[in-house]
Parts: C-alpha cells; structure tokens; sequence
C-alpha cells in the first residue's frame, strides 16, 4: 500500500506525528474493501481475546465442586457476555470481514458494490460492541440496578421483563445487537449484490470459487435471519420500555413466542457463521492436497441445500418446550435432513485429498483437525435430533459440547487456518511456521481436554449455566479436566498473537502466490494494490491460475 | 420424620429406574450405535487419506492426477445417509409418540409442580398436600403400573423439570402447562435439578425424588396430611412467626399463616435440605437461613427478617417443631 | 433493493405472525371487532400512490423532468394524506376507546405493526420528497431513472405491506 499522506500545514509539534495522525485517518475514513476487512477481523480477534478471558474465569470458577471465586451475579454475566461476544463480536466479524477482503479479489472486482454501505457495516458492529461492553461501567451505578446483561446470550422471555430484569443490562444487550444486525444485513446485501453483477468476465456462477458460493448463501441467509431477530428485539424494547405485552405472560402475551423468533434467527445463525468455515476450508484442502476439489456441482448443491434447510430446523432447540409429538416429530424430520448436505461435505473433503500429494503446512494442519473435529459435532447434532435423548441432552453440558465443537473445534479452527492461508496475501509476509505448528498442537490438545468431558457431564445430569454444582454429583473429576485445558488454548493464542507480531516486522516475504494455489487473489501483489488487479481479469475455468500453470491440462474441459 | 440426606446416586441418564427414561435409554444406544459406526468409518477413511496420501520426501514437483468427481460415487454417498435418516426418524417419532402420548392409567398419581424462582413447590390435589423442592411418590409394579403424572407451571420465569434416572427433562413455562410422567421401578432417592438458566440463583434450584414402597408412601402422606403440630413450649416462636410478617409469604396448615409467595413450612422438617438443595436441613443451618436467607443462598428472594436474637431464638424452635 | 425489500418483508412477517398468533388472546380491554373501522379513504390514497410513484418513473425516462416531479410531488401528498389517517385513528382509538400499546395484547400487536408499516412510510416519503426537491431544482436527470426506479421498488413494497396489514388487521382481524 502506497497512499502517501497529504501535507499537514500543522505546528511543529504535529509534524512528527503527522505521520501516524495521518495514517490513523486513512483507516478511519476508509472504504477500501481490503482495510475494513482487516479492521473486521482485528477488532474480532481483540473481542475474541476479551471473550476468552470470559471464559477462563468461568472455567476456573467450575473447576471444583462449591467454588466462590465469583458470585452468582459476576458468574451469570460472564456467561452472558462469553456468549454473546463470541457469537457477535467475534464470529460474525471474523467471517463477513474475511468476505469483505477475499470476495472481490476472487472474482476479479475493484471493491464491493457499495463502498460506503461497507464501512457503514464496520461501525455499526464496532459501535455496538462498544455499546454492549459499556455495560460493564454503565449499567451498574448509573441506577443502581443492574450490570452487563446477564440473561443469557439468547436472553428467554419472560426473564428479561422489566419485573425479572430491572436496571438496564438487559437494554445493552437488546440494542446493541439491534445496532449490529443492521450493519451484518447491510454487508449481506453489499455482497449478494457485488457476487451478482460484479464477476470478472468468463466466470459465471459456475466458475467462482466455492468460498464466493458459500458466503453468496451465508449473505442470503442473512438477509432472511437476522431481521425475525430485530424484530423480536424491537418488541422486547415495546414491552419493556412502553408497556407492550408481546412476552407479558400475565396479559396473555407468549413467552414461547420469542424462542420461535429468537430461534427462527438463531438457527440459521449458526450456519451463517459456520459455513463461512467451510468455505474457507473448501480453498485450504485442495492447495494443500495438490488436487481440485472433488465434485464442486455437488458441494454447491449442498451449500445451497443447507442454505434452504437450515431455516427449517429452529425449533430443535426447543424441543423440551412441549410442542407436541407431532412439532416435535417434524422438526426432528428437518434436522436429520440438514445432516445430510452437511455431512456429504466432509466426504468431498476427504475425496479431494485422497489420491492428492498433501502437504502438512499450518493451514492444512488446522484443516485435518477441523475434518475430525466438525466430524464429532455433526454426529452429535445427530444425537440431539433424536427428540426423546434430547430431552435428555438439551440444556446440559452435552450441548455444550456440541455447540463448542462446531464453533470452536470447527469455525475457530478453520479461522486460524485462514489466517495462516491468507495473511500472506494480505501483508505481503509469511507467518512462522514453527510458531504455527506450537500454536496448532498446544491449541488442538487444549480444546479437547476442554470440551469432550463435557459430553460426559451432560450425560451425567449437569444442566448449563449453572455458577456451582453440589460435591456429589460425580461431576467434579469431569470439570476440573475440562479447566485444565484452557492454560493449553492460553498459550496457543499468546504464541499466534506472537506470530503475527513478529511476522509483520520479520515475516519472510512472501510474493503473490507462496502456496501455488489457483484462484484469482493469488494472481495479485501481496499486499494487492488499492485497485486489486492492473487488468481486470479473464477467466475460463474454475481455477484460472492452474490454467495458466498447466496449459497443456487446463481445467475447461473437464468441468 | 427427619431425614438425613443419604448419599444419592449420580443423575446419569445411563442409570434409568423409571419407564420413559428406559424408553430413552434403548433408543440412546441405537443412536450411539449409529453414530459411532458412523464415526470409525470416516474417521477411519480420513485417517487413511493423511497417512497414505502425504507427500513424501522422494516425491517430485509433479501435481496429482486431478479427479473432479464421480457422480455414482457421490449418489452413494448422498443415498446411503439418506436411508439411515428415514430408519433414525422412525424410530425417533416411535419413541416420541410412545412417551409424550402415554396414557395416565386410573391408578395414576397426579402431582402439580409450580416452578418458582428458586424453588419448587409440590401440590398433591387429590391428598390435600402442599410441600416444597422434594417429590415423593410410590413406586410402581410393572404389572399394575402405578406412575405419577406431573402438571407443570411456572409462577414466574421459564424453568426445567429434570431428574436424568426418572425422564427426560421437560420445560416449566408461565402462562402454559405442561405435563410430564415418571413410572419408578425401583425405591430410592434420585436428584436432579432446574434445567433452564431461571436467574441468579438457577444453579441453586436442586430437586430431590424419592421413591417410596407402597405401605411407606402411605405413611408418607398420613404424616403430610397432618396439620402443623402445636408444642406448648414453641407457642412463643410461634407468635413470633405470626407477628414478623412470615405469614405474608408462607403457609402453616392448623394456624393463620396462609401465604403463598414461599414454600410451604407445614411439615419443614420432615425435608432433608433448605433453599431447595442449597443446605442440609440442620437447626445452625436453619438458623442461618432465617437470618439472612443470602448467607445461603445468595440473591434468593426471601429478605433478612432482622430479627433479635431472642425472637430468632425462639422462631427457629418453633419451626423445629414443624415435623 | 430487492435484497433490501427480502429483509424488510422478513421484519415485517415476524410481526404479522406474532399479530395472528395473538388475536384473540386479549384478557380484557377494547377488542378489534369493537374499535377498528376499515380505514377506506387512506388505503386508496396509499394505493392510488403507487400508480403515481410508477407514473413519475415513466415521465424521468421519456426526459419529463418537471412532470416526473409532479407526480412525485402528488405520492407524496397521497403519502401525507395516508399518514393523516392513521393519526386521526390512533388519536380516536388512545383518547376515546382507551386502547394503548400497554392496554391488552391487542393493542401491542395493533400499535407496533400499524406503527411499523407507518415508519416505512415515513421514510419513503422522505425520500420521494427529496427526490421531487431535485426535480423542481433541475438536479434531477433522465439518466436518474434507474435509481428513482429503485426507491418506487420500495415504495411499491410499502404498499404491498399495507395490503397485508390491511387484510390481516382490518379484515381477518375483525
């Protein structure tokens, strides 16, 4: 990047400082897809460092049986915040800011369609991140009522009623969520419109890449998601601050009404944030495997078909509500189906690096344990289908579990993956590879000694969100396991927080394509120039770089 | 009768003793069964994949034979799957509709739970009781079932109904019922707890059920059916207990006290724990609690009564005579 | 825009369905068979708006500048006139039939969807009116078609909302 600062006809106390001045108010005005993708996934790995603090003390308060390292109160909110944090404040920017940067250098574009409408997105989310972490300061004192939110990342009614929730925590919580939607559907539209109507000549939707398919699906479902849950949050408002009786039981409001809407976003939610993942994965494994990916029509089908799918399934979260045995019944119908699209996914995966020549650089590493891991969440969001075991299972620590293995074992696996792939890309330098291998191993054995002895608590009769548990219960030996992982997941993110300060000073230069990978970003400078390509590309395959590196083979043909 | 909280076993739903949580036992090993098969073959394969296919010292800069897909093989592998979902939702729905459908058999017990922050309270309609955080019912023979069908309600939030070895959990929503069933086949004491984040103090919202034979059942119920007993010598707790407001909140059978806001103390010493699960049913303890409620249990709803020494003094003999 | 009207009608859908759900489940208060009259004069306005919002286009593309602003200018009246409707009915139901949005769950259900649709409406005529601004101070071009046909798509959107509100509140409701 050379953009040059403009004389600043400022004192000369100013003139050493203009340069940093100068350079912070680039990143500030900019609209530049490249830098608010940056900015999205710097502030998520800041707010992912906050959440995982969260957790560290939550795990150090459930390590033994009867533990008073915090109180109730503290405890209920840091397992709100934990939540709600990762799921919006880390998740949600990671991804769509990881799109912001790689859709338009993969299809050959200049920028997105709305430049403006992009950064727009970006403060939105950072300002209602701020918003809900203000909570901490403005909650309590102000009126003397109150904290951050403690109500849970998916906040029931009727506990968040005014008569249950006095003070404003559960304000925080209502809009600044409120505020973040807005920006993650305006990005979504930015990058449905951009997918459409902004390919480089000769691709068509059948020659972009599978990561521009699957986050095309990811901004669709967005656009349907998130609004049921403004709404839903626009009605909390209604009741707590007008009186409104949407989720007033005692005036016949309903409080299940607002799992159905909450779930009718949270589901989707969910493969909103972790099919991202799968995209990412789906550039990984090929480069690494030396192969094209096997059967790209039918993993586009699958994305295409969880997309669709994925807004039918929402009330397998409720399946303790009592719906009914025929509600119950169709939803466990749906759910099963998803695992199929799903599920064959992982096959494609597979199939592609069998018969490959693999190379075990870190991307790839966090990718083979994403296969594995991915692999336990699926099978148990299977267990949890079958309705008479979820009743069981549901709001125990099984599900914990569960959800942890997907968000964690899979999307922050393929997340670190990612930056390993793309950092170079994007700063022009190559991240250490030893660190990254000390990074990955201490991360992977850390996350595991955390979360599979949850399946077993769960399967023993320990609820969620509870700040103690009785001596007697058989469930000490399983949490304090549980605790003993995280000082592994500590020191994995201390020495990738490391790797990505050195590399940035010390990084071996990497060149526009250091892994001989094959789409279109790898075919620009590394870092791209504010324009991305000095011609607008033509393409006329898949992967037009192997077409240009094997054009006694190219792809054409056999697509 | 007093009772000293026995050492009861871990809520593992792998330890059933009831009829719906046999039923979710069976069809959990069939699952697991599935999921397993499942796992050890594609694990399996990705396994084999890494090992075989990595790239090894000797090998040459040449690319692999690039394999775009296989539409037969990929019609297997869609097909296969397929077919396990169709045998796993069928018995799913079986056992859905097995459990949830169950008729209550004339002999039934009918019990209404109302979910409270944080306690629960047990309402026998058809015995004429009302006690609080510990559940008694017969056992069953499974020749003449016995089970015991449970109304839920909610007095405020949304709560959880859950004990793992009698049946699945099943949710306490206000403004709705909801019901549930257990049919034990063994005689015992069995725990389990609020199972939906209710506020401050969910994680202190602990549930206890025993099971008792019939004959002992009987004599369980006699016992609760009784009004408050009336000891000369604890009459001064008593007026104490009548003066200070408790009344407004709780309930006594055989005096005045009628509230309903907390549980009710007809037979308190007859439970085993205080705060639903929080504390041994012990006089220090109860003392405590009377005191300061939040020295227990912190941010229960109950406020510290402040009383004087004496008029606690006094107070908690009376209520150690509430047997 | 269509991305936009998508999420939009999702909003929308959520409080049509939780209004569905609720009717009749009011434990006391003013019912919508007692209170509610079919508010006949405004939907015409709304709807007779569309067809001018779709005539102004026209008129930008065939280079009408002045005309395009007229018509602009009578959506936007029809607009006002819509809204004016809607007050005068909120004001009638809140000071002589005592139904407020805390009254019963009729009247949550009531305010907040009616009370949603007219802040889109709001806000397209805000932007109808700029937009008209622009042509009466010749900023607005023929080759501007295509965008003012953009905000008609949403205008048009609003209207099909009033559609359902109208069958859903007035009708169905009743």
């Amino acid at each position: 990047m050379s953009i040059v600062a403009p004389p600043i006809a400022a004192p000369d106390m100013l003139v050493e400082r203009g340069g940093l001045l100068a350079k912070l108010h680039e990143w500030v005005v900019t609209v530049d897809h490249k830098r608010l993708g940056v900015m999205y996934v710097v502030a998520g790995l800041a707010f992912f460092l906050i959440a995982g603090l969260e957790a560290g003390v939550i795990r150090w308060q459930l390590a033994a049986a009867g533990k008073t390292f915090v109180s109730p109160q503290v405890f209920n909110r840091l397992f709100t915040m934990h939540g709600t944090t990762m799921v919006f404040l880390v998740g949600i920017p990671i991804v769509f800011g990881f799109a912001n940067y790689l859709v338009p250098l993969m299809i050959g574009a200049r920028d997105l369609a709305f430049p403006r409408l992009n950064a727009f997105g970006f403060w939105a989310f950072l300002f209602g991140g701020l918003l809900l972490y203000f909570s901490f300061l403005g909650g309590d004192g102000l009126y003397g009522a109150g904290s951050a939110p403690d109500v849970g990342w998916f906040a029931y009614a009727p506990l968040t009623a005014r008569a249950f929730s006095p003070g404003n925590s559960t304000d925080y919580w209502n809009l600044s969520i409120l505020v973040m939607g807005f920006g993650t559907v305006a990005t979504s539209i930015n990058l449905i419109a951009t997918t459409l109507t902004m390919r480089c000549r000769g691709m068509s939707l059948g020659r972009m890449p599978l990561y521009v398919w699957m986050m095309l699906v990811v901004s669709g479902m967005t656009v349907l998601a998130l609004p049921p849950l403004s709404a839903a949050q626009i009605m909390l408002l209604l009741d707590r601050f007008l009186g409104a009786h949407f989720f007033d039981t005692q005036a016949g409001g309903s409080a299940v009404m607002w799992q159905h809407f909450f779930w009718f976003f949270g589901h989707p939610e969910v493969y909103i944030l972790m099919v991202p993942g799968f995209a990412m994965v789906s550039e990984i494994i090929p480069v690494f495997s030396r192969k094209v990916i096997f059967g790209y029509p039918m993993v586009v089908a699958a994305s295409l078909a969880i997309g669709f799918l994925a807004m039918t399934v929402w009330a397998h979260h409720m399946f303790a509500v009592g719906m009914g045995a025929p509600l119950n019944s169709a939803f466990a119908a749906s759910t099963m189906l998803i695992a199929i699209p799903t599920g064959i996914k992982i096959f494609n995966w597979v199939a592609t690096m069998y018969g490959g020549r693999i190379r075990f650089a870190t991307p790839m590493l966090f990718a083979c344990a994403f296969l594995f891991q991915f692999l336990c969440a699926g099978l148990t969001g299977i267990i949890l289908s079958v309705v008479p075991f979820n009743w069981q299972l549901t709001d125990s620590y099984f599900v914990v579990a569960h959800f942890h293995f997907v968000l964690v074992g899979s999307l922050i696996f393929t997340i670190f993956g990612a930056i390993y792939y793309w950092f170079p890309k994007v700063t022009g330098r190559m991240l250490s590879e030893r660190l990254g291998r000390w990074h990955f191993w201490l991360f992977l054995i850390g996350f595991n000694l955390t979360f599979v002895p949850m399946h077993w608590a769960g399967m023993l009769g320990m609820p969620r969100r509870i700040y103690t548990y009785p001596a007697d219960r058989g469930w000490d030996f399983w949490n304090l396991i549980s605790s003993l992982g995280v000082p592994f997941q500590v020191a994995a993110v201390l020495i990738f927080v490391v790797n990505i300060a050195l590399s940035l000073r010390r990084g071996a230069p990497a060149g526009s394509d250091p892994w001989d990978a094959w789409t279109l970003e790898w075919s620009t400078a590394s870092p791209p120039p504010p324009y991305n390509f000095e011609t607008a590309p033509v393409v006329e395959s898949r992967r037009p770089l192997w077409d240009l590196k094997h054009p006694d083979d190219p792809d054409g043909p056999h697509e | 009768m007093r009772r000293v909280l026995a050492v009861v076993p871990t809520p593992s739903m792998f330890a059933p003793v009831s009829t719906p949580a046999f039923a979710i036992r069976e069809v959990s090993f069939l699952v697991l069964a599935i999921v397993t098969v499942i796992f050890v073959i594609v694990a399996g394969l990705t396994v084999y994949a890494i090992v075989r296919y990595r790239r090894r010292p000797g090998d040459d800069a040449r690319e692999p034979p690039q394999v775009y897909g296989s539409t037969q093989i990929e019609l297997a592998w869609t097909v296969v799957p397929f077919l396990i979902v169709i045998v796993l939702f069928l018995t799913t729905a079986r056992y859905i509709f097995a459990v949830e459908r169950h008729a209550a058999p004339p002999e039934a017990l009918e019990v209404t739970v109302v979910g409270n922050q944080w306690w629960w309270e047990i309402r026998y309609p058809s015995l004429g009781i009302v006690t609080a955080n510990e559940l008694h019912v017969p056992v069953s023979d499974p020749a003449r079932p016995t089970p015991t069908f449970i109304t839920l309600q909610s007095a405020d939030v949304v709560h959880s109904f859950w004990i793992p070895q009698l049946a699945g959990k099943m949710d306490v929503i206000p403004g709705q019922r909801n019901r549930t069933w257990v049919e034990p086949l063994t005689p015992g004491t069995y725990v389990g707890q609020c199972a939906e984040f209710c506020g401050v103090q969910h994680a202190g919202m602990l549930l206890t059920v025993t099971v008792h034979s019939k004959d002992d059942f009987a004599r369980w119920v006699a016992a609760q059916q009784a009004v408050a007993a009336d000891v000369p010598a604890a009459r001064a707790g008593r007026d104490v207990f009548t003066s200070v407001a408790c009344i407004s909140c709780h309930t006594v059978r055989g005096t005045p006290a009628n509230g309903v806001f907390g549980p009710d103390l007809t037979h308190l010493m007859s439970r085993a724990t205080l705060g639903a699960g929080v504390a041994p049913n012990t006089p220090e303890n109860l003392r405590a609690w009377v005191n300061d409620p939040a020295s227990l249990k912190p941010g229960a709803l109950m406020p510290a009564m402040k009383l004087s020494k004496n008029q606690l003094d006094q107070l908690v003999a009376y209520l150690g005579t509430l047997r | 825009m269509v991305c936009l009207i998508v999420a939009e009608a999702s909003l929308f859908a959520v409080f049509v369905v939780a209004y569905l759900y609720d009717l009749g489940k009011s434990l006391s208060g003013p019912s919508p068979g007692e209170v509610l009259s079919v508010p006949i004069l405004g939907t015409v306005c709304l709807l007779s708006s569309s067809v001018t919002v779709a005539l102004a286009v026209r008129a930008l593309g065939r280079g009408a500048v002045r005309r395009s602003g007229a018509w602009l200018l009578a959506t936007v009246l029809l607009a006002v006139v819509f809204l004016t409707g809607t007050a005068a009915e909120w004001l009638r139901l809140i000071t002589r039939e005592g139904l407020t949005i805390g009254t019963n769950l009729f009247g949550t259900t009531f305010y907040a969807l009616v009370g949603l649709h007219a802040s889109h409406v709001i806000v397209g005529l805000i932007m109808l009116a700029l937009i008209a601004v622009f042509a009466w101070s010749r900023a607005l071009r023929p080759s501007h078609v295509e965008r003012v046909e953009l905000v008609s798509w949403y205008w048009h959107f609003v209207d099909a909302v009033w559609v359902v509100v109208l069958t859903v509140v007035y009708v169905i409701g009743r």
